[in-house]
């Protein structure tokens, strides 16, 4: 259903077959076809925005050992949402879509916020917080549950050959009442401070949970360049059976890029419960899936699978998270973002859709005949 | 309905099983009810049923429409909370006469679905992606007029959610219920008795073929979508009726519950297969899940979803053995 219109020939980024001796085309030329041109002039568009209306939005200083600015501010909160689309970038890679990812984050909050859980005691005329689980068995727990979470999306997917909207939505739909269930329909407290180093805490003065998204980001690059990992990734996202045909193991790996993606959405999970310090099973991670996707698109990853970048899926999160302050720092209702949103969506998709970019330029063409 | 029946099995293929499993499943969960729970078995209870549900019914058979075209269509939802509050914003700050707003509001869903069909076929566009977008737009504009909720006290709106006609024997339906029936009615027609039934089945089966054929293919995925554009702003009028408020918050998540029920109808989620008739199984296996933990009393409300979720999974699971035993292998 979804990849029935993906036509040959429609794969709009991939770079035409140039005659063999091209000559060199000036810099600029090539610099205009980096795939992250664009994602990288809407950021710096948006940014020139905030800044216009938020003289403070360049200022960064140092304020009780760590940095403080709007640019921190930004970087910080676009974290998990960057966490989530990192994992999903690789899903949709392989031609695929995971919606259960908010799912998945708030069943991983509620898994920590439950098993950290936290009480205060005094001992020996001192108050110490004790968790109900050591942290990093607690923190390990959520991590694992979510990616068994999105290894069963990946089952579903790969081995019992569910299009990837269906398989993700069925954890959609249970995952969030699985979530609720954890936390009994209500929103679960943490007390216990340790915890709050992963969403609130500085480490070298910048903030833990965009050094995660940083780690995250490091550690994928890694794996997937310097290893046929990528390679693989696109076969399957460009043919899955020829991918197989060719000797890739495409369903194992299939599995193994949903698993990733439920053990980011978990990683964010961590991020986002620590952040306001409680789970809330019905609340939590709602329209991450979409946030997400839409990271992905803007980034410059084509829906269709194969090519993709990790730098344009990050460079998406920011985008996203600077629209959102710049909305707050405009001071129209923050109900506004969606609209805003969606005009975003629809700009981005038209743009990628070769159709569009055709009826434009054969519109171009007519009016410069005719003068 | 024979011309249904050969379109449902091309190949000689059984692909009934889908829809005669939604039917016993749905017989079952009733014979269930009726034997642990005293009082299931009153009329009223059923035609509860279908007032509590008539809005999801007709989002539902609109989204059924779609799904035999091979798309999807994520923004019903977002459509009928926009629906409820343009309704309620012009009757109630407007004192616009309701024979008016409501004409308006329907033919507002047609072209708002209308529109994203045009997107999805003009441009080759991704129906999820294109629905997704226009999902953000509808619920966004439902804030732009109000972030608050709007409750509303006019007579001919409160007397049409208030009025039930008498069924006999002290049983009484909704006048939303009946109008979601009369949809489902007619929808039954338009999927299994019209050209364009036809089209939209030849479409989900095989786009290519049916533009080889000269099916008029552009102009049919157009019309789907602003089918369901259509449904979802009736559904949002059912679902004024139903709670007399306008508010952006209301029906999140119904265009999960829309699909669930197609799917749980034992439509086929790559096209082409299916029945309208399916969909209405799905919608009451929904309610009558809700209806028995209810009943039950024990069971919190969160079991609902995990149920959903679990019963959506049988039936992917039963399409693909389904689809695997008339070995098409179209899907990719």
């Amino acid at each position: 259903m979804m990849t029935g219109r993906a036509i040959p020939g429609r794969r709009a980024n991939a770079p035409a077959p140039s005659p063999a001796p091209a000559p060199r085309e000036p810099a600029w030329q090539r610099a205009a076809r980096h795939p992250l041109l664009w994602p990288l002039v809407t950021l710096a568009l948006i940014l020139a925005v905030n800044a216009s209306l938020n003289p403070g939005l360049w200022h960064l200083e140092w304020r009780n050992g760590h940095l403080y600015g709007s640019l921190i501010d930004i970087v910080n909160r676009a974290a998990p949402l960057a966490i989530v689309a990192l994992g999903m970038t690789l899903v949709i890679a392989t031609r695929g879509i995971d919606i259960s990812v908010g799912a998945v984050v708030a069943i991983s909050a509620a898994m920590a916020a439950l098993m950290v859980g936290g009480q205060l005691q005094v001992v020996n005329g001192q108050p110490v917080y004790l968790s109900r689980f050591p942290m990093w068995f607690a923190l390990a727990s959520a991590l694992a549950v979510a990616a068994a979470c999105g290894a069963w999306n990946g089952v579903l997917v790969a081995r019992a050959g569910l299009q990837p909207i269906i398989a993700t939505l069925i954890l959609m739909v249970a995952g969030r009442g699985a979530a609720q269930l954890l936390t009994g329909g209500q929103i679960i407290t943490v007390y216990y401070p340790p915890y709050f180093v992963i969403g609130n805490g500085f480490f070298l003065g910048v903030p833990v949970a965009a050094l995660v998204a940083l780690a995250v980001w490091i550690v994928m690059s890694l794996l997937l360049e310097r290893s046929a990992l990528g390679l693989f990734i696109q076969a399957i996202g460009i043919n899955p059976r020829a991918a197989r045909v060719a000797g890739v193991r495409a369903r194992t790996i299939t599995i193994c890029v949903y698993a990733f993606c439920g053990l980011c959405a978990g990683i964010a999970g961590l991020i986002v419960s620590s952040n306001v310090k409680s789970a809330d099973g019905n609340n939590a991670g709602v329209l991450m899936e979409l946030d997400a996707i839409l990271a992905v698109t803007v980034g410059g990853t084509l829906l269709t699978g194969g090519r993709f970048t990790l730098a344009g899926t990050v460079i998406g999160a920011l985008i996203i998270q600077t629209l959102t302050s710049t909305i707050y720092a405009i001071g129209v209702p923050p109900e506004i973002n969606l609209v805003v949103k969606a005009v975003v969506v629809f700009a981005v998709m038209l743009l990628q859709s070769a159709e569009f970019r055709r009826t434009v330029r054969a519109v171009a063409l007519r009016k410069g005949s005719v003068r | 309905m024979s011309a249904v029946l050969a379109l449902k099995a091309p190949g000689g293929g059984l692909r009934i099983p889908p829809v005669v499993a939604s039917v016993a499943l749905l017989l079952a969960m009733v014979a269930y009810g009726g034997t642990m729970y005293t009082g299931f078995f009153s009329a009223q209870v059923f035609l509860n049923l279908l007032i509590d549900n008539a809005f999801l019914l007709v989002v539902a058979v609109g989204m059924t429409f779609v799904i035999l075209a091979g798309g999807i269509d994520l923004s019903v939802g977002s459509v009928v909370a926009l629906t409820t509050m343009v309704s309620a914003a012009l009757v109630e700050h407007h004192h616009w006469a309701p024979a008016v707003v409501v004409p308006l509001v329907l033919a507002g869903g047609a072209v708002f679905g209308m529109l994203q069909g045009w997107l999805i076929h003009r441009f080759r566009l991704q129906p999820f992606i294109v629905t997704l977008a226009g999902m953000f737009l509808a619920r966004g504009l439902c804030y732009l007029i109000s972030i608050d909720s709007i409750s509303i006290t006019e007579p001919t709106f409160t007397t049409i959610a208030q009025a039930r006609v008498p069924l006999g024997g002290g049983a009484a339906i909704s006048v939303g219920a009946l109008i979601a029936l009369a949809t489902f009615g007619l929808a039954l027609f338009v999927a299994h008795g019209t050209a364009f039934g036809r089209n939209v089945y030849a479409i989900g089966g095989n786009e290519q073929s049916a533009l080889l054929m000269g099916l008029p293919v552009g102009r049919t995925v157009v019309a789907v979508y602003a089918l369901s554009g259509f449904c979802a702003a009736l559904g949002g009028v059912l679902f004024t009726f139903y709670m007399l408020s306008g508010y952006g918050l209301h029906a999140t998540g119904l265009e999960l519950d829309a699909i669930a029920s197609v799917v749980i109808g034992g439509t086929l989620l790559s096209g082409g297969v299916g029945l309208v008739g399916g969909t209405l199984c799905g919608v009451l296996m929904l309610g009558l899940i809700q209806t028995l933990i209810t009943f039950d009393g024990t069971l919190s409300a969160w079991w609902t979803r995990i149920v959903i979720g679990a019963l959506l999974l049988a039936f992917c699971l039963l399409q693909r053995l389904t689809q695997r035993s008339s070995a098409s292998g179209i899907d990719g």
